[in-house]
């Protein structure tokens, strides 16, 4: 069992606040995705898990223990870094080994456990060669390899698919759901690529200028963001958000179609809804198309509306031309509300 | 003006310079060292290894490179970690470490005997404590060990930065994943030094090793400011035979003997030191 909790940890580089009091809970056996843009605080919060940073303030527990007055060491984690940290001087086969020769176990079971994370793998016809000899995809499978053969309680991976092409990036992600379900560790994932986040987590950790704006199962991350920027982040095209306007007592007018919505007492909020949750019909949100593309199984198709961006998938078999206006009524069950100050979903 | 000549062209003034001022002075010098009076001969490598002096000066260079450069290694390895690791002030420490190397051998030869001096400040220092009744005669024929020591001393105060300044720039070049990977993976701050920095410090190493080797067999000036001719080396012989006993042709000899024992140091480490290529960083 190896619960990781996370208790209001803060990170300040000297006037410099990089995390705001972090409270995150990971249960056992769960992969955890860190998701956000670069510098918004997910690597610090993967390195003081890892012991490779101090906290400002606050507690780190793994499996039951507090841990972060404890070196990397004692803290019964392995880690999978961004640029990998294959040893040069070392073979492969030293590379796996190394920490378990650091743990002092007998040459049979250092032998036994590389074989056998080699094998998983892939990479056991690599095991005499030196880091310089691999391309970047095998140097990867050794870093997870020597994550893997110390049979750790947490696996923490800061970007390990980061400097790999497209295609070898989309294998690799395959393959670690599978290799890292099957091992029953808890794993923490860093990540800046929304697609590999969503594809890989039990649960998302979206985070925005040092703190977590939603910790959630990645379909309610997309379906109900918790904030604006959650919205924006996550899917691609992002979510469309337009303001709209009181007229009753939770009725609002939204470019010129009046919707439903939530109780408040501000007069302006914002709507916000997918590309993909608009059809194009007789009835709905005004909008003038601008740029129409065409992406095969359905058509991208950007619009004015309320003098701002909106952009809608549509059906490829909509016959759509620049300057046509649209009324694209909104899925009523997909509707999200923010609210403008705090951008928070209401 | 293009094409194959190109290059070869432009190569030909440093070419033209090593030639000149480097390759002919050796080739002037290797054929003194074969010759007398015109005619091809050993003798001259006979009567430098017949001289009394000779098995002394010779052990004497050996003794003292052999034990300055591992204490220079293991001092500069040490500094260099210091060095690399501070947050502030890193260029500070830098160059009050390197202070000793803007000095002339000489000048720090003279320094370290206005120490130990018999009116030096050593000498002061004790009968001031009243620790001793008259000087102290610490650099006199009879005490060549605490010559020894003193020019030990005096070495290691001149000549350990650069083999730091070496060290540091190596360590620099190490990625910190490497260090940190290490640690992740159970690795104590010394298994750290030993299975990561130290391996993948070998280049560096080895330039800082050959490097201070070569210098330790040149040793000269530093020894005869504090020994004189009470301890005599093989470059300090080098200089006597062409200066006080006027035969160039033995001094020439002495110079292709340090040159020998050089470069064969030099292919030594080389050797030792080797990096294989696919294990580079």
């Amino acid at each position: 069992m190896a619960e990781i909790a996370i208790k209001q940890v803060a990170k300040r580089f000297g006037g410099f606040t990089a995390l705001h009091s972090i409270d995150l809970t990971i249960a056992d056996q769960e992969f955890m995705v860190l998701l956000g843009a670069s510098g918004c605080g997910k690597t610090t919060l993967l390195r003081i898990v890892a012991g490779l940073e101090t906290p400002s303030q606050g507690e780190v527990w793994i499996g039951g223990r507090r841990v972060d007055h404890l070196p990397p060491r004692d803290r019964g984690i392995a880690m999978v870094f961004q640029n990998y940290a294959v040893f040069p001087h070392l073979t492969v086969f030293e590379n796996i080994a190394f920490g378990l020769r650091m743990k002092k176990l007998p040459q049979q079971e250092v032998e036994r456990r590389v074989t056998r994370t080699a094998e998983l793998m892939h990479i056991e016809q690599l095991l005499k060669r030196y880091s310089g000899q691999l391309s970047g995809g095998q140097r990867q499978r050794v870093a997870v390899a020597r994550a893997l053969a110390m049979e750790p309680d947490v696996i923490l991976m800061d970007e390990p698919l980061s400097n790999l092409d497209a295609l070898l990036r989309l294998e690799m992600r395959a393959e670690l759901k599978g290799v890292l379900a099957a091992s029953k560790t808890t794993t923490i994932y860093v990540t800046h690529d929304q697609v590999e986040a969503m594809s890989l987590a039990d649960r998302i950790a979206v985070m925005h200028q040092g703190r977590i704006v939603q910790a959630a199962s990645p379909v309610e991350v997309y379906r109900n963001p918790a904030a604006r920027f959650v919205g924006s982040f996550i899917g691609n095209p992002p979510m469309n958000c337009i303001p709209a306007t009181k007229t009753g007592n939770g009725s609002w007018t939204v470019a010129g179609l009046t919707l439903p919505g939530p109780k408040s007492d501000k007069h302006r909020i914002e709507f916000a809804i997918r590309p993909e949750d608009v059809d194009a019909g007789d009835e709905g949100l005004h909008a003038t198309v601008r740029v129409v593309e065409p992406l095969g199984p359905h058509t991208l198709v950007t619009c004015d509306v309320e003098g701002g961006l909106f952009r809608a998938i549509l059906e490829s078999s909509a016959a759509i031309a620049v300057g046509d206006h649209l009324r694209l009524a909104p899925k009523a069950d997909r509707i999200r509300w923010f609210d403008p100050e705090t951008t928070n979903a209401l | 003006m293009h094409g194959k000549a190109l290059p070869y062209l432009l190569l030909m003034p440093a070419t033209l310079f090593l030639c000149v001022f480097f390759l002919y002075p050796f080739a002037l010098v290797a054929f003194e060292a074969f010759t007398r009076d015109g005619g091809f001969t050993l003798d001259n490598f006979r009567t430098m290894t017949g001289n009394w002096k000779f098995p002394v000066a010779f052990w004497n260079t050996i003794l003292l490179a052999a034990i300055v450069v591992p204490i220079q290694l293991v001092m500069a390895l040490l500094m260099a970690t210091v060095v690399s690791r501070l947050e502030t002030g890193r260029g500070a420490a830098l160059y009050i470490f390197a202070i000793p190397l803007g000095i002339s051998d000489l000048a720090a030869g003279l320094i370290w005997l206005a120490i130990f001096d018999q009116s030096g400040f050593l000498n002061t220092l004790l009968s001031n404590l009243g620790l001793v009744d008259r000087p102290v005669m610490f650099l006199g024929y009879q005490s060549k060990l605490t010559i020894f020591v003193a020019v030990v001393l005096a070495e290691i105060w001149r000549a350990t930065a650069i083999m730091m300044v070496i060290l540091v720039a190596g360590i620099g070049l190490i990625p910190r994943e490497y260090h940190e990977a290490a640690e992740v993976f159970g690795a104590s701050p010394w298994k750290r030094f030993v299975k990561i920095t130290l391996p993948l410090l070998r280049p560096s190493l080895q330039t800082a090793i050959i490097l201070r080797v070569i210098l330790a067999f040149e040793v000269f000036a530093v020894v005869a400011a504090l020994g004189g001719t009470n301890f005599p080396v093989l470059m300090g012989e080098t200089y006597n035979w062409q200066f006080s006993l006027q035969d160039r042709n033995v001094a020439a000899a002495f110079a292709l003997l340090i040159l020998a024992i050089s470069v064969g140091l030099t292919l030594f480490f080389l050797r030792v030191l080797r990096v294989p290529k696919e294990a580079r960083i």
